[in-house]
């Protein structure tokens, strides 16, 4: 037993010691506490992290009162959420209003079933995890209009509308992005595809981020993603300055603290997913590195990755709903499908230099088009009246 | 290119990010309860009523004239005259007030009571700190709470306190002169002889 196998291990020991026919379910039992309790926690740190980060990009300090440093904000945040009115209003779809926050964060914690956090470290080992993944969190599109359609509040279904808009749209870029990474293991298995990319050549890793099509993939997948998860530059649906808080503009004390635990368990959950696709899942970034256990190497490379969506979210101004659908149609979708092509080229080219270089130019060259067309600003002219005048 | 700009920002961002552990100077946030910025000369938020010298009843400078009550755009001055009369500053007797309460939940802090009072005994506090657990007793200021003595309105607006004591200085100067050349002239009147018979000219020179 070593230190990397050691949750593995208790698990088989206290599932072990119940008796046979209750076994699958304290596995599953105990999975499903596991994630619960982590990444509930993590989001604990990380809304401290965030406010405090955000804080030093603002040049502020950010919340430093609660406990030292400020560490015990969430705490308090949940005292303050838990114990304020929960107010419905009277217009409402009252059953529809409350079930609308739990039907937004089952999925997400469902979604994470599927993810490896470690070796042998996976609630489920699906044959079709990828698949199972996109398609629960497809769900959450459903609880936000749900969310915004209850609430009877044109804020909150103008919130909802953008929301569905733009979660359909940047779906499909999401999809593809992923789809490379499956065409190129063959299979849809997560584990199957964090083992694909074990091992080492050279000194780098074995990881599909380190190739054009990944390190594209990997990009065109983070920003479907921050789209996906309602996160800025892309959060329209929320549009706090503008439609107010979006679709949950009516919920108050804990069932708006759950929807803002929703979106970022779906946020971990979307980074897990692009950890194990183009990042190498639990796997070590050097040789040398490889004592480590593999846990660590995973949630470091979440809080990397949730890093950089603060960091985003520190510097991006929000997008305008055109613009939005813009960058969704004309830029993500193709970027995606050229992204696609370069993918199958380097898999039928021999390694070396050639393939780098195609596959290199294949996506530069639509992705320097594409954005210029971006760019292009169109002119209007004066409406002229035919017939008025 | 596209994504230049945005690379640009994320650049600026970072910068103020790690600059902000490492130069202070880059933080403008004033921890508040443990250190505050100073305040501005003209700050000001609800009126108090000055006094000089030691105790406040007999040094009030109010003369409960009632212009500031009467001109309170929100009413939250209530005062009640008092029976009897007290000298002022000067030595002239004047009413005071019984009763001054200023409601500061309803006052605006818009100054007309310190520009209508003609006696200069209602000032502009600095004083901010007002948050009580008790909204109705502690908020509706009596005059007891509104007594501030002048050195506490010297040091809380010492250019404007320099003027209003100038002021009244001279006011007192020209009333003391004023009284002293009534007094003269009262005594140069006792002094006279009846005059029961007038004689011209004799009389001015031989007061003299």
């Amino acid at each position: 037993m070593s230190l990397d196998q050691i949750f593995v291990f208790l698990k088989q020991v206290v599932v072990g010691w119940m008796p046979l026919q209750c076994q699958p379910l304290v596995s599953a039992i105990l999975s499903v506490a596991a994630i619960i309790g982590v990444f509930a926690s993590l989001f604990a740190i990380t809304t401290v992290l965030e406010r405090k980060g955000l804080g030093r990009i603002q040049n502020r300090y950010g919340p430093n009162r609660v406990g030292p440093y400020g560490i015990l904000q969430p705490a308090a945040d949940g005292i303050k959420a838990l114990i304020k009115e929960d107010l419905v209003p009277r217009a409402a779809d009252k059953f529809v209003h409350f079930i609308a926050p739990l039907v937004l964060v089952a999925p997400v914690f469902v979604a994470l079933a599927v993810v490896p956090v470690g070796r042998n470290m996976v609630a489920i080992d699906m044959d079709g995890g990828v698949l199972f993944f996109f398609a629960v969190g497809a769900a959450t599109e459903l609880a936000v209009f749900m969310a915004g359609w209850s609430s009877r509040n044109k804020y909150s279904l103008l919130g909802a509308m953008r929301a569905i808009a733009q979660m359909i749209s940047y779906e499909i870029p999401l999809i593809l992005s992923a789809v490379t990474v499956i065409m190129m293991v063959g299979s849809l298995s997560t584990v199957r595809i964090v083992q694909a990319q074990e091992g080492f050549s050279g000194y780098l890793p074995n990881w599909f981020l380190l190739t054009p099509w990944g390190l594209a993939g990997f990009i065109l997948f983070m920003i479907a993603a921050a789209a996906e998860s309602n996160r800025s530059p892309f959060d329209l649906p929320e549009g706090e300055s503008e439609i107010i808080a979006g679709y949950y503009i009516e919920y108050s004390g804990f069932k708006f603290a759950l929807f803002f635990l929703g979106e970022y368990i779906g946020l971990f959950a979307v980074c897990g997913m692009a950890i194990t696709l183009f990042l190498g899942g639990w796997t070590a970034p050097f040789a040398f590195l490889e004592g480590i256990p593999s846990y660590v190497w995973f949630f470091a490379k979440l809080f990397a990755l949730v890093s950089l969506f603060i960091w985003v979210r520190g510097t991006l101004p929000r997008l305008r709903i055109d613009q939005l659908m813009n960058f969704a149609w004309k830029f993500m979708l193709p970027m995606t499908l050229v992204n696609l092509l370069a993918a199958a080229i380097w898999h039928f080219m021999a390694p070396g230099f050639s393939r780098w270089a195609v596959c290199s130019l294949m996506i530069l060259g639509p992705y320097v088009a594409l954005g210029r067309g971006l760019f292009t600003r169109r002119h209007f002219s004066r409406r002229v009246y035919r017939y008025a005048e | 290119m596209l994504g230049e700009g945005i690379i640009k920002g994320m650049a600026e961002t970072a910068r103020n990010f790690l600059g902000s552990y490492v130069s202070e100077d880059r933080l403008t946030t004033v921890q508040y309860p443990e250190e505050r910025l100073p305040q501005k000369e003209a700050a000001r938020n609800f009126p108090f009523l000055l006094f000089d010298g030691k105790d406040p009843h007999i040094g009030l400078r109010c003369v409960a004239c009632q212009i500031c009550e009467k001109e309170c755009p929100p009413q939250c001055i209530y005062i009640v005259k008092s029976k009897d009369k007290k000298p002022d500053y000067v030595g002239k007797p004047q009413f005071y007030p019984s009763v001054f309460d200023i409601d500061t939940s309803v006052c605006m802090s818009c100054q007309i009571c310190v520009e209508v009072c003609p006696f200069e005994a209602i000032k502009m506090d600095t004083e901010y700190e007002l948050s009580t657990s008790d909204r109705f007793g502690e908020l509706l200021l009596n005059k007891d709470k509104l007594a501030k003595p002048n050195e506490y309105y010297q040091k809380i607006h010492p250019t404007e306190a320099a003027e209003v004591d100038e002021r009244l200085a001279a006011e007192k100067a020209k009333a003391g002169a004023k009284a002293k050349a009534e007094a003269e002239a009262k005594a140069k009147a006792a002094a006279l002889p009846k005059p029961t018979v007038p004689i011209p000219a004799a009389v001015p020179a031989g007061a003299k």
